[in-house]
């Protein structure tokens, strides 16, 4: 899933904020494959796999889109973010402000914090649904918008308050115990899959694939409330799920660290084991959800994984959860706090954790993860198309880049325009041209990329005149 | 004491994905599968503390 990282198996402490990372501290490639590997598998990940199988894809169409769709996604962090990273060896926050001012980057901060927070919330939907397991709490179904019931509330409220007072007073420890669990996690992901098929009757590996095609991904017709999904529906969302920190660039922060642009190459550990194994097995526990209850469409995390994997099943969705909550509740603290830098950071972290903790008594936000995730992916977009263009094109299209380093502006309309111009546009396209969510985000990024050259072009050719 | 960690965590990892396979080969019940995940879970947390990370 996405979130927002700093140095491979750091604590976030705010270091080189604002210069560019020394040769010293730069890091080797397996620490990129490690961070990867470990932060996208996910407790989200037991969401989106039966989402998938909600959406009635087929099994070519799961496995055809999540192989090029992630093959994408490594691509962009090579070709796109790490490129940048390496050459300039900046944060994207401190990038931002040299092009875009430090106003126009407290909303950009806004934003990312607020994104943060619904995304920390559904990873508290999730853990909640282990707990409740072990309690009976009533869980919330397939197309519940709203809290179900007073079991529910209360237990997302103690999972959300003990995982925002871990993010303040305690992230150390569980940024250790994420590094510790991620080779056993990936694991267990893996032993979903292969027990859920077991249990679906497929019995050999070489009935995998006809089996697989007629009793898990059928292509069948979706669940009610749910969108058909295609190959191009599994391609556009595995190449963009993570669209703001590729093509996006707020992986800038993680890249800067990197001898080489190439070791962007190690974010294949993370999309082919989370992003392809991991929904994949998570797929399997659904339909096997499905078959032996047929009727129940829930999609609960918890319950999934015990019934394939007994105790260490939910142990293994709880640590999933929690290691990937903790920084993404920390990051929203950070964004939050850059706005207001004298403020405590706890205080700010705990305050964080309780919007992510209200956010998460909405199954709402589980429930449509895929189209969530998309929209966080769009909303930060736009700016890693101004990062973009500002780093190799400005010059070649008659503009200065870094305006606002250079000029003492607080805001850049240029930026200012192509982001919300952008949003506005995609955002029209999704809800009154009827266009889904996964397709807008590649023609947003030219779109950005071309209003930022010529609004540019006209704010800076108009203070060259005066 | 490390050396004897890391054994026990690779085996750990074994007893993660092992009993998983061989379920899936119908050599074992699901309920001992399930038995055998944990025990390695609670293995896998107790030995690798002992050396990743420790510098």
């Amino acid at each position: 899933m996405a979130d927002e990282r700093k140095a491979p198996h750091a604590e976030p402490v705010d270091e080189y904020e604002r210069e560019p990372v020394p040769e010293h501290a730069l890091l080797g490639f397996s620490s990129f494959v490690g961070q990867y590997a470990g932060e996208h598998t996910a407790g989200t990940e037991l969401m989106i796999g039966p989402l998938f199988i909600a959406s009635g894809v087929s099994a070519p169409a799961v496995v055809g889109g999540l192989l090029i769709g992630n093959l994408l996604a490594v691509l962009s962090w090579m070709f796109l973010t790490a490129p940048i990273a390496v050459r300039a060896r900046m944060t994207v926050y401190y990038q931002l402000e040299k092009i875009c001012g430090r106003t126009l980057v407290t909303g950009y901060n806004l934003a990312n914090g607020v994104m943060f927070c619904f995304l920390a919330g559904a990873m508290v939907t999730v853990n909640a649904t282990a707990l409740g397991l072990w309690f009976g709490v009533d869980m919330p179904g397939l197309n519940d918008l709203y809290p179900n019931g007073l079991g529910w509330v209360l237990t997302v409220l103690v999972m959300g308050a003990l995982m925002t007072v871990v993010a303040a007073y305690g992230y150390k420890v569980v940024a250790r115990i994420a590094n510790i669990a991620a080779p056993w996690m990936v694991l267990v992901f893996i032993a979903y899959g292969i027990v859920a098929a077991r249990q679906l009757g497929i019995d050999s590996v070489e009935s995998f694939w006809p089996k697989a095609k007629e009793l898990i991904w059928t292509g069948g017709e979706p669940l009610a409330g749910r969108a058909k999904f295609t190959f191009w529906h599994v391609m556009f969302f595995a190449w963009f799920c993570n669209m703001a920190t590729h093509i996006g660039m707020a992986d800038l922060s993680l890249f800067r660290y990197a001898r080489k642009s190439w070791y962007a190459v190690g974010s294949a550990a993370g999309m082919y084991l989370g992003h392809f194994i991991a929904w994949l097995s998570a797929s399997i526990l659904y339909a096997h959800q499905l078959h032996a209850t047929p009727g129940n469409t829930d999609v609960l995390p918890g319950p999934l994984a015990y019934n394939s994997a007994g105790v260490a099943g939910v142990l293994c969705v709880i640590v999933a959860g929690w290691t990937t909550a903790n920084p993404t509740i920390y990051r929203a603290g950070l964004a939050f706090q850059a706005m207001a830098p004298r403020s405590s950071r706890y205080r700010v972290t705990l305050l964080t954790g309780a919007l992510a903790t209200i956010a998460g008594l909405f199954p709402a936000i589980a429930m449509k993860l895929l189209d969530f995730v998309a929209l966080y992916g769009l909303a930060l977009m736009p700016m890693g198309a101004v990062i973009f263009v500002d780093f190799w094109l400005a010059r070649r299209f008659g503009f200065r880049p870094n305006y606002a380093d250079r000029s003492g502006a607080a805001f850049n309309w240029a930026a200012a325009v192509a982001w919300v111009a952008t949003l506005v546009v995609c955002l029209a396209v999704v809800n009154a041209g009827g266009m889904q969510i996964y397709f807008v985000g590649l023609p947003g990024w030219f779109l950005a990329a071309a209003l930022y050259i010529v609004v540019s072009r006209i704010v800076q050719g108009k203070e060259t005149r005066s | 004491m490390r050396r004897a960690a890391q054994l026990l965590s690779l085996a750990a990892l074994a007893g993660t994905i092992v009993p998983p396979v061989l379920f899936f080969a119908g050599r074992m019940e699901i309920e001992p599968m399930k038995w055998s995940m944990l025990v390695a879970a609670v293995a896998w947390f107790a030995a690798t503390p002992i050396w990743m990370d420790r510098k």
